[in-house]
């Protein structure tokens, strides 16, 4: 029994001047004609003493009179706490099932590709680091992958291995903090977010120690990286490789055979394959409904053709592989890891053809996509042969992935929809760009 | 994965009556696209994503393009007759390209793991007749990115399930992506605003009065 | 038997609760402002400009070339440059900005005006704890708030203070070297064509 019932009851039986008020009729309340709602009381509602007096005073409502077209609209955001930034829903509920979601954005939109246009190419890669703020190493290589392929710029084989190296990190650490947000989110109360951000911390720790900064990082060039790494660094950053496999064991511990989880994530937000394929889902959640379409291994950007990994698969399309499609997933970045740590090679570490200042691209357009830890994150650039591109459009994985929501969240109830929303893995930086 | 050409001669021969044209990039990036004409775009769509050798059942980016109204200057050699004698002369030939808007699709295949093919859609003008066919029922990742063509750019897509502004808000008036726009003179300068910016701020600061410690816009040492 | 999967993760959280008083790595809390953690050497927050010696005005590096306002991503660079020309380290007489305000709550601490300075001027400060009471005054940092010595760029980035100093006595040496070459090469014969001479910097 909820508390408030108990003083609600309590404040039923004082006697008042209730007699001299009108009670209001209540015949506006939501009617929900499925047996959860009809135990939980949801035929009560508990916003005034006399409404409630007016209410409890009636008998159950039965599951024949139906209020035909009443449902109730909510707006869930944009200020929630579980809205993974400012982010809003406008649920139409049938008692506590959700039956219309229509989702609500742009309070984050900074028209970066308009920035895009009036900035020259080198200045919007501190911009990239914005897009998807928890990944910025990956946007910094899909933008200067873009523009590599827009120039025809070579990479040298150095830089590679450590693009390879500090995007499996950035995974590493997205996917942490993901499950640290959904078990948040799911009502653990930030212990396992605290543990997902201790390992964390250290990775970003890493990312300080290299390039300046922790989240912003401004790493890559066109040709390379900005940065050289020290001996020092890669031996502090294998000895946190080596240590992670603990902490995905104790996560997985905490999830894999959790009722709690499996009774919320299971058969929750269940996506077919073909919708998935359809509607342009990418990442982690395409997997999770069974297709394999990795960018790593269909593209082979990169040097990922030289690591050996296996692609994590799920079976049915719901919240919970969608969960374990995140642990595995960083099983095999620690796979990546390792063999990239084995194999780097001593070299430059950029390109030294390439301008930094004025560098102007021929004339043209290119289409340059990666697998980002979200999904697939691609720049489009136009170039008209001047110092600022002409369209600079990004592709944003949290943004297309949206466009299912309402599938996935109709017929469930309310604190579904947190769950489902909590494992689509969405940051508002890159939804509304 | 087939070439271009063959895949503009199979769409041709799929769907008759379509228009397509290659565009060429000149980038080393060698990502060419066909342009589709606009009666028949729905129809190349189905072919493109049911056809069983293409599958291009993945359609990874939807963008827009402004392209405003341009003057192109083409040189080439022509021959003519030039006092009594045969010559080979170079001429500038000045096109004008009327402004249009541009939708472009990157495809790719998942069940085949190809691509990209690019296609792209020109409306006919930037005012009227800014309005394109919506591929929304072919694929469904069509829906948000179109919706945020018709919010940034102003283009009206047919068909489309649900076309209302998705990053602006809905009472909001121009459309920002434009290369057209004029931004709403609404905001706070800081303090170091320089070449066209400092212009803006100072005549935004003549019509208003002084406020918030902002006030001071060049700085004075 | 039901809830085993629940006891597992509580003995996770039991482990990691316990462990926290025994084990250094559990126990993250970092008691901020009386403990901190030392920050790596290449961390970079907001710009300072680099002057030699002793005194800011007549040591600074900068020459006012403007390369760094021109490409600063959002523009927070505003530099006016001088009538007149004062010597530089080398002894040739350049430019020097007679207004350089740096906005810091537009900066984005991007680094790019660092890696595109030709002349060592400019590079990123350490300094963090700068809040100030209002928006646009405080937060707009001038020439003399910007100007630190060379020996304060020593102590916050060794590494790279050394190699900056290597790279300008290196680069003053082959100049004075040059020069010293020039009149020698003049002398035993009539000069026909006018003798390069000056620091090529």
């Amino acid at each position: 029994m909820p508390r408030g019932h108990d003083r609600m009851e309590r404040r039923a039986s004082r006697p008042s001047n209730e007699s001299s008020i009108k009670a209001r009729p209540c015949n506006h309340l939501p009617v929900a004609d499925s047996d959860v709602a009809q135990r939980r009381g949801y035929n009560k509602r508990m916003t005034t003493a006399i409404e409630t007096v007016e209410a409890m005073e009636r008998p159950p409502v039965s599951m024949g009179s139906r209020l035909e077209g009443e449902l109730l609209e909510v707006s869930m955001g944009p200020q929630h706490p579980s809205t993974h930034g400012v982010f809003r829903m406008n649920v139409a509920l049938e008692g506590e099932i959700v039956r219309k979601l229509k989702p609500v954005f742009g309070y984050l939109h900074r028209n970066h590709e308009k920035i895009g246009e009036n900035a020259s190419y080198l200045a919007s890669m501190p911009y990239t680091d914005r897009l998807d703020y928890f990944c910025s190493m990956t946007n910094n290589w899909a933008y200067a992958l873009s523009v590599e392929k827009l120039a025809g710029i070579e990479v040298p084989e150095r830089a590679e291995y450590l693009r390879v190296i500090l995007a499996e990190l950035t995974r590493l650490q997205n996917h942490a903090s993901l499950l640290g947000f959904l078990l948040n989110d799911m009502g653990a109360w930030g212990t396992p977010l605290m543990y997902a951000f201790r390992e964390r911390e250290k990775i970003l720790d890493l990312f300080e120690s290299l390039s300046g900064s922790r989240m912003m990082c401004d790493y890559m060039r066109f040709g390379g990286c900005r940065v050289d790494t020290s001996p020092e660094w890669l031996a502090r950053a294998k000895k946190i490789v080596d240590v992670f496999p603990r902490f995905v064991e104790e996560l997985g511990q905490l999830i894999v055979g959790n009722e709690v989880v499996i009774a919320r994530t299971q058969g929750v937000g269940k996506v077919s394959s073909g919708l998935a394929v359809s509607a342009g889902i990418t990442g982690p959640m395409l997997r999770a409904c069974g297709v394999n379409y990795d960018l790593r291994k269909v593209d082979g950007y990169g040097f990922y053709p030289r690591f050996k990994f296996r692609i994590p698969l799920g079976e049915h399309g719901d919240t919970y592989d969608r969960l374990m499609m995140r642990v595995l997933e960083m099983r095999e970045s620690v796979e990546i890891l390792k063999q990239a740590f084995d194999q780097i090679p001593a070299g430059p570490i950029v390109n030294p053809k390439v301008r930094i200042r004025a560098f102007r691209p021929p004339v043209g357009e290119a289409y340059g996509r990666i697998e980002a830890p979200k999904g697939e994150l691609g720049f489009y650039l136009i170039s008209d042969g001047g110092t600022n591109p002409y369209r600079y459009r990004v592709r944003p994985p949290s943004f297309i992935n949206l466009t299912i929501l309402e599938d996935m969240c109709l017929g469930h109830t309310v604190a579904d929809v947190m769950v489902i929303l909590g494992s689509i893995d969405i940051v508002m930086g890159e939804v509304d760009r | 994965m087939e070439s271009l050409e063959q895949i503009k001669a199979q769409i041709e021969a799929a769907v008759p009556g379509a228009r397509i044209d290659l565009v060429p990039n000149g980038s080393p990036s060698q990502q060419q696209s066909l342009q589709i004409n606009n009666e028949h775009a729905r129809e190349i769509a189905t072919f493109l994503r049911d056809d069983p050798a293409l599958r291009l059942d993945f359609c990874s980016n939807v963008t827009g393009v402004d392209w405003l109204d341009r003057v192109v200057k083409k040189t080439e050699k022509v021959k003519k007759v030039v006092d009594g004698e045969q010559k080979e002369v170079t001429e500038t030939t000045e096109e004008k390209i009327p402004g249009y808007l541009e939708a472009v699709y990157h495809l790719y295949s998942m069940a085949h793991k190809q691509g990209p093919i690019i296609i792209r859609m020109r409306t006919a003008d930037r005012a009227e007749n800014a309005c394109l066919p919506s591929l929304t029922p072919v694929w469904r990742s069509a829906e948000f990115q179109e919706r945020e063509i018709f919010d940034l750019y102003g283009v009206q897509f047919e068909g489309h399930p649900d076309l209302r502004r998705i990053l602006m808000w809905d009472e909001f008036e121009d459309h920002p992506m434009r290369k057209d726009y004029r931004e709403p003179d609404d905001y706070e300068y800081e303090p170091t605003p320089h070449d066209d910016v400092l212009e803006k701020a100072k005549r935004h600061y003549a019509s208003r009065p002084r406020s918030d410690g902002a006030e001071g816009i060049t700085s004075q040492q | 038997m039901i809830g085993t999967g629940i006891l597992k993760g509580m003995a996770v959280t039991a482990r990691n609760f316990v462990g926290s008083y025994f084990d250094k790595e559990r126990l993250i809390t970092v008691q901020y402002p009386e403990e901190r953690d030392p920050l790596p050497e290449n961390y970079r927050n907001f710009p300072f400009l680099v002057y030699d010696g002793d005194d800011p005005q007549a040591g600074l590096r900068c020459v006012a070339c403007k390369i760094c306002e021109k490409e600063c991503p959002p523009q927070c660079i505003y530099i006016v440059k001088s009538e007149d020309k004062k010597p530089d380290y080398m002894g040739k007489p350049q430019f020097y900005p007679k207004i350089f305000d740096i906005d810091i709550s537009v900066c984005m601490s991007c680094q790019i005006c660092v890696e595109v300075c030709p002349f060592e001027a400019i590079k990123m400060d350490k300094e963090f704890e700068l809040s100030r009471r209002e928006r646009f005054d405080a937060l707009l940092m001038r020439k003399n708030d910007l100007a630190k010595s060379n020996d304060y760029y020593r102590r916050i980035s060794p590494t790279d203070a050394a190699e900056v100093d290597a790279k300008l006595t290196a680069a003053a040496e082959a100049a004075a070297k040059k020069k010293a070459a020039a009149p020698a090469a003049k002398s035993p014969t009539p000069p026909t064509s006018p003798a390069p001479t000056g620091a090529a910097s």
